[in-house]
This record gives structure tokens, C-alpha cells and sequence, in this order.
């Protein structure tokens, strides 16, 4: 997969942000669109042609069961599957009005504008401050010192954990508990202003107080980010997210507000999940 | 005789093991599963039993019986040994023995026949005690062995301690001659310092052994303490492991980025194994390679643009064993960057950073501690490195750092010290123990320093 950054990739760009942007049936904006997604690793298919839209400012939950392409799925929207040699990815995947896999789309910005967190919390082996630092440095987001710290605090505060941690931003992020280390990880995806907040089983590492430190703060994340969840917790997903897709097999089997999901699924397969007959 | 026992000690071995296995079964009856112990470790059990004690008797027999034999002759034969010098009592000896066992005797007298009689004697004796011993051991375990099988004895606790046993032994061995090592060049070392002062000797400026005795051995008199000055010779080998890690270091880490990193699944199992051919070659071959190609070369080199270049230089030399310790850089710190979890690059990625971003800030100083481990075992691979100065660096010992020169290493000098005839008694050849004993310091002091730096690696990511 050719990742060389073009001349011309920012004003590609530019011109197909300038595009109107697409709008449900309902009037939501839809800030990603994945049409007819088929993902392979080597001779195996791991996704059948999925169609699935994220809504701006809302919480997409993926669930299903263990090895249903939902992670998958996840990590095409901002190419964290470049990063294994045998994976190869059909179909259109839009951010807005862009195909992230066009070959003029540089895959650095691409994860700059969606951002990850992923199941085990991370934390780089540096400070709480370099940790949240990392991103803004490299993409030269900060002019001057003091413009650092205020991103790094900013972030801090709206991942929920500069309180916790103010007054030890220097001792590093490995030394935090799981749940602040998730938070961490959080506010160093934050703190590249991303529009789309990718989170693959954020808690399923995290004991229940963390977890529900976590759910709150996606929920006040959703006023300013997209969010995108994949879950194995099913009760996680309904309180969290406004919308859930169902994957079973490789197939996207349903999609739909998660209250019409949970409550009155279309599907024998999904009522049977979330029932728990399987799965 | 030695060998014709211990191999009829290892048919006892076989057969008890056969024999237990078979009577354990016997024992058992129908109900094999009424057995404590699978019946091979009834088997092991008697074979152990039979056999072992019989093999330690046989080889305490065969260290101890010689010195034995001689302190009997001695004292039977005193008159006729009285009055001799220690090397004259050692000929004697031997060529009573010789007399005794048959051998190349010397010259032989009637005090040496009548020892050498004395000699046959008592080595009768000694073999018909041994043979008892071996077999009452033997078929006293045997009966022991056999009477104590029974379904319920625990055989496989017995077979199992005796092998830790051994595995322990074995362990010891290994930890016992490095402290033995330790000891003698320790030991040889106080010998050479009470000529020398240490001062002199770690502090001094000037070393030139070679003309300490000249025409004249030990009975010379005093020696000259001003020149067993080991500066030179630490300088020399500073200056040569600089130029080796300043060639390796960059080398080795960058091709371990690039095989851990960047290469192809493809590239990495040809390129890896290649890579380490490089710590297969005889250092030897390094040595000519460095003496016969690089120096001249370089002498060519800096001739052309006016240098002068002396034809053995610290260059050569340091360049040559640079290339010789590539793999053990590259080969370490590949370990310790694959070692970096992923997840960490997964996360920098993820937050838009490029590829060497990521392995400029995460990855690299996740695996610096390690890096560094590797680059000290790497330093004190080339600082007991031998062969290749030896050829390509020359004999003066020189304080200089420039690299162009001529210059000596500590392992260098210890090979000069110790090759030819040599008093063992002289400062000359103690010098060599007491460099020994430094370079051994130095390259502890370092491994101590790099399994540290290691430790605290390994604690990083939990």
C-alpha cells in the first residue's frame, strides 16, 4: 500500500472539504461512510462488504462476537491496517467527502483527524506531560513552550484526569493506575484535535469504577468529537452510545439507534446476541 | 583399567534399569496402576542404585590411588630417597614406576628396582581392594535395591533428586573453576606486586618488560620497578575499543532498526542469519584480514594525502574488530527493539506519527537501556579481544590517541609476556597475571554495570 505523501495531497484535500458535507434521512451529518467494505488477511476474508455510516457528534457502538470484524472494521476507518503486511482492504471508506484510502491521502494527517485508543491502555515510557506532548510535537500543532502546556493541560482536563495528576506531570504515565492510564491515552488522542475518536474495548482492561469514569467521559467527548466504540460489553454499549451496529461473521447484520437495537431488534441473529443465546 | 570398569559399570547401569522396570511389574502384579512410580523409575532407581556408588568409588580411586602409591613408597623405601632434591625424588618416582608398569625408564639402580617392587606390590593390593569394594557396592545395592521395590516406594522422588543431583554438580563445576581462575591470577598477582608496588604498576607511565632482565633471569636482583607502568597499555586498548564501538555502535543499531523495523519478513530471515555469520569467523582470520588488507590500505590512504601512517596502526586494528562486534550490537538491540511491545507503536501510529517518528521517540528511548547493555557487552568484548591486535596494532606501547600510530593493548602484552621460555618466578611473567587481573577487573566492572542497566529495563513496561 503506497503511503508516500503527494504535493498535491493538501489541496485534494482542500477542495473535497469544500464539498458539502453528506446528511442522513433524519438530517444528521455523516462524518464517515463505509460502502461495500471487504477486508482480507491473506486468503482469509474478515469482512463480507459492509455499509455503515458514523454520525458527527454522536457514539457508534460495534458489537458482536469475538472474531466478527467489528475491531476490523475500526481499524479501516483510519488505516491502522496498514500496519499488518497480509491485510488487504476493498471498497470506499469517505472522512467527509474524502476517501481515506486514496493514494494522494497522506495516512499521517488521516490519524491525525481520526484519532485511537486502544484496549490496553498504552502510555508511552515518558512523563504524564510528554505523553500528552507526543502528538502536538510531532504534527507541530504548539508555537512556543507555553502554547504546549496549555494543550497538554487542556487535554488533561477534558479527558477528566488533570486533577489527578497536576501536580505530577513530570513522573512518567507508566505509573498510573489502568483506569488513569486509559484516561492518559484519551487525552493524548484528544490533544491532536482530532475529529474522530476511534476506541477499540476502552475498559475491557478497567475494573468497574474506571470504566464508569470512562463512559462519562465519552459522553461529555460526544459535544466535541465523533466517537466510535467497539465493545464486548453489551450493557456498555446501551448506555453510551446512540447508535449500535451488530456484526456477526464478517457481516454488518444491523444497524440502527441503539434503543431500537436493544429493545426491538429487526434481526433472528441480533435478538438472539443480545439475549444471549450466543456469542 | 579405568575405562574397562566404568564400562562394565555402565552394563550394570542397563541391566539394573532393565531389571527394576521388570521386577517393578512383577510387583505390580496385574494392576500397573498400583505402582507410586511408573516402572522406568523403579528401573532408574536400581540402576542408580547398583551403579553410582560403585562410579564415585571407582573415580576417587583413580585421583587419590597414584599420590597414595607414592607417599607408601616413600616411606617404606626412606633410606634410599633420603637426601634427594625435589626434582631428583620426582625422577626417581617415575622411573620407579616405569620399572613397575612398564615405560621408558632412564637409567635404572638397585634403589629403583627395589621401589619398583614395592610399586607392584602395592598396586596389587590397591586393585583387588578396588574390585571388592566395586563389587560388594554393586551387589549390595542390588540387593538393597531389589528388596525395597514395592508398590508403594517412592522411585521417582529418588530418580528425580539424584538427577537434580547432577544437574547441580554440573552447575557447581562450572561456578567452581571461575572462582579457581579467579583465585590463581589473584594469588600470581599479590606475587608479582610484592616486587612491584601497585602504584607503579596501575599508575606508571612507562612499559618496557622486555628489557627488565636482559642477559640475566631472577637471581639479577631487584626489578626495576619504573617499567611495569600499564598506562600505555590501558590508552592503547581505550584507544582501539573507541574506534571499534565508533564503528559498530552506529552500524549495529542502524541495521537492528532496519531488520526489526523496515525489513520484510523475507530480508530479515536471510539478513539476520548473515549478519551473524559476521561472530562465526575466526578472530584469527580477522587478524590477517586486519594486518595483510586494512592496514596497508589505510598506510596507502594516508600517504596519499600526506599523513603519515605507521604500518601496524591503532586504526587498522580498531576498525577490523569495529566490524567484528557489528553483530553482537545489532544482534542484542534487535532483541531489545522487537522486545519493545507493539502496542506502543500501534499507539504513536495511531496518533499520525510516521514510522521513523515512531522509532525516533517511543521506540528507541523505550529500548535505550537495553542498547546500552548491548553496546557495554560489546566494549568488553573488544576490550579482551587478542588476536586481531596482536596482529594489526602493533608492539609499542605508546600514550597517544591518535589513531594513526602504533599502539599496544593489555592482551597484546599479556601474549608477548608468555610466549617462550619463561621463569615463572620472575616479574617479567607475573606482570602478565597482574594484567590479567586488571583487564578482568574492567570487563567485570562493566558486565556488573550493563546486567544493572538491563534489570532496570526489564521492570519498564510493568
Amino acid at each position: 500500500m503506497a503511503l508516500e505523501m503527494t504535493t498535491d495531497t493538501e489541496s485534494a484535500m482542500n477542495t473535497m472539504m469544500s464539498a458539502p458535507p453528506a446528511i442522513s434521512a433524519e438530517g444528521e451529518t455523516l462524518k464517515m461512510r463505509g460502502r461495500d467494505v471487504k477486508v482480507f488477511y491473506g486468503n482469509k476474508q474478515a469482512l463480507h462488504g459492509v455499509d455503515l455510516d458514523v454520525r458527527k457528534n454522536q457514539v457508534t457502538a460495534l458489537i458482536g462476537p469475538s472474531g466478527c470484524g467489528k475491531s476490523t472494521f475500526l481499524r479501516c476507518l483510519n488505516r491502522m491496517n496498514d500496519t499488518i503486511d497480509i491485510c488487504r482492504v476493498q471498497g470506499d471508506i469517505l472522512l467527509d467527502n474524502d476517501d481515506v484510502y486514496d493514494p494522494r491521502i497522506d495516512v499521517v494527517e488521516l490519524r491525525a483527524r481520526v484519532g485511537m485508543v486502544f484496549q490496553k491502555p498504552n502510555p508511552f515510557p515518558k512523563s504524564i506531560f510528554e505523553n500528552v506532548a507526543y502528538g502536538p510535537r510531532i504534527h507541530g500543532l504548539a508555537q512556543g513552550k507555553s502554547d504546549l502546556e496549555d494543550i497538554v493541560a487542556s487535554s488533561l482536563q477534558r479527558a477528566g484526569l488533570f486533577e489527578e495528576v497536576k501536580d505530577r506531570l513530570d513522573e512518567p504515565g507508566t505509573g498510573l493506575s489502568g483506569g488513569q492510564q486509559q484516561r492518559l491515552c484519551i487525552a493524548r488522542a484528544i490533544a491532536v484535535s482530532p475529529e474522530v475518536i476511534l476506541m477499540d474495548e476502552p475498559c475491557s482492561a478497567l475494573d468497574p469504577i474506571a470504566t464508569a469514569k470512562v463512559e462519562e467521559l465519552m459522553d461529555e467527548l460526544r459535544q466535541n468529537y465523533t466517537i466510535v466504540i467497539v465493545t464486548h460489553s453489551m450493557q456498555q454499549a446501551a448506555r453510551v452510545s446512540q447508535r449500535t451496529a451488530f456484526f456477526h461473521l464478517g457481516n454488518l447484520v444491523e444497524e440502527g439507534l441503539t434503543n431500537d437495537i436493544f429493545t426491538n431488534p429487526k434481526d433472528q441473529r441480533t435478538q438472539d446476541y443480545i439475549t444471549g443465546r450466543f456469542g | 583399567m579405568f575405562w574397562t570398569y566404568a564400562a562394565l559399570l555402565l552394563l550394570v547401569f542397563v541391566t539394573a534399569n532393565v531389571y527394576g522396570r521388570f521386577r517393578a511389574m512383577q510387583v505390580a502384579g496385574r494392576q500397573l496402576s498400583a505402582l507410586h512410580s511408573r516402572p522406568s523409575y523403579h528401573g532408574g532407581y536400581l540402576a542408580i542404585l547398583a551403579a553410582l556408588p560403585a562410579f564415585v568409588l571407582l573415580i576417587a580411586w583413580a585421583v587419590v590411588e597414584p599420590r597414595l602409591l607414592d607417599t607408601m613408597v616413600i616411606s617404606a623405601k626412606a633410606e634410599i630417597v633420603e637426601g634427594l632434591s625435589k626434582a631428583e625424588l620426582q625422577a626417581f618416582l617415575r622411573d620407579a614406576r616405569a620399572i613397575a608398569f612398564g615405560g621408558i625408564v632412564a637409567f635404572s639402580d638397585a634403589g629403583k628396582e627395589q621401589a619398583a617392587e614395592v610399586f607392584s606390590s602395592l598396586a596389587q593390593t590397591s586393585f583387588f581392594l578396588k574390585t571388592t569394594l566395586i563389587i560388594a557396592l554393586v551387589a549390595g545395592g542390588l540387593w538393597y535395591g531389589n528388596r525395597t521395590i514395592t508398590p508403594a516406594m517412592r522411585a521417582r522422588h529418588f530418580v528425580e533428586r539424584t538427577v537434580m543431583g547432577l544437574l547441580i554438580l554440573c552447575s557447581a563445576v562450572a561456578i567452581f573453576t571461575t572462582i579457581g581462575i579467579v583465585l590463581s591470577l589473584i594469588f600470581e598477582s599479590l606475587m608479582f606486586f610484592r616486587q612491584i608496588p601497585i602504584l607503579d604498576f596501575v599508575f606508571g607511565t612507562h612499559w618496557s618488560p622486555q628489557s627488565a632482565f636482559e642477559g640475566a633471569g631472577a637471581e639479577h636482583g631487584e626489578a626495576n620497578t619504573e617499567i611495569f607502568g600499564a598506562i600505555p597499555l590501558l590508552v592503547g586498548t581505550m584507544l582501539i575499543t573507541a574506534i571499534a564501538i565508533f564503528v559498530a555502535a552506529p552500524v549495529g543499531l542502524l541495521s537492528a532498526i532496519y531488520l526489526s523495523d523496515y525489513a520484510s519478513t523475507p530480508v530479515r530471515a536471510i539478513a539476520k542469519p548473515v549478519l551473524e555469520i559476521l561472530a562465526g569467523i575466526p578472530t584469527v582470520v580477522y587478524g590477517f584480514f586486519a594486518a595483510l588488507t586494512v592496514a596497508p590500505f589505510i598506510r596507502g590512504w594516508g600517504e596519499s594525502i600526506g599523513l603519515s601512517v605507521s604500518s601496524e596502526s591503532a586504526l587498522a586494528a580498531g576498525l577490523v574488530m569495529g566490524i567484528m562486534i557489528i553483530p553482537f550490537v545489532s544482534s542484542l538491540s534487535d532483541d531489545v527493539i522487537n522486545a519493545v511491545p507493539q502496542s506502543l507503536r500501534d499507539g504513536s501510529a495511531g496518533l499520525g506519527a510516521t514510522k521513523s517518528e515512531t522509532i525516533r521517540r517511543v521506540v528507541l528511548p523505550a529500548a535505550l537501556p537495553g542498547i546500552v547493555s548491548a553496546l557495554i557487552l560489546a566494549i568488553s568484548r573488544a576490550i579482551g579481544e587478542t588476536m586481531i591486535v596482536v596482529m594489526a596494532a602493533g608492539l609499542a606501547a605508546n600514550i597517544t590517541v591518535n589513531p594513526l600510530e602504533a599502539v599496544t593493548t593489555v592482551t597484546v602484552q599479556i601474549v608477548t609476556l608468555l610466549v617462550g621460555d619463561q621463569e615463572f618466578d620472575s616479574a617479567k611473567t607475573l606482570a602478565a597475571f597482574a594484567l590479567g587481573l586488571l583487564l578482568f577487573c574492567i570487563t567485570l566492572a562493566l558486565n556488573i554495570f550493563a546486567l544493572r542497566v538491563v534489570k532496570k529495563y526489564r521492570e519498564q513496561y510493568d
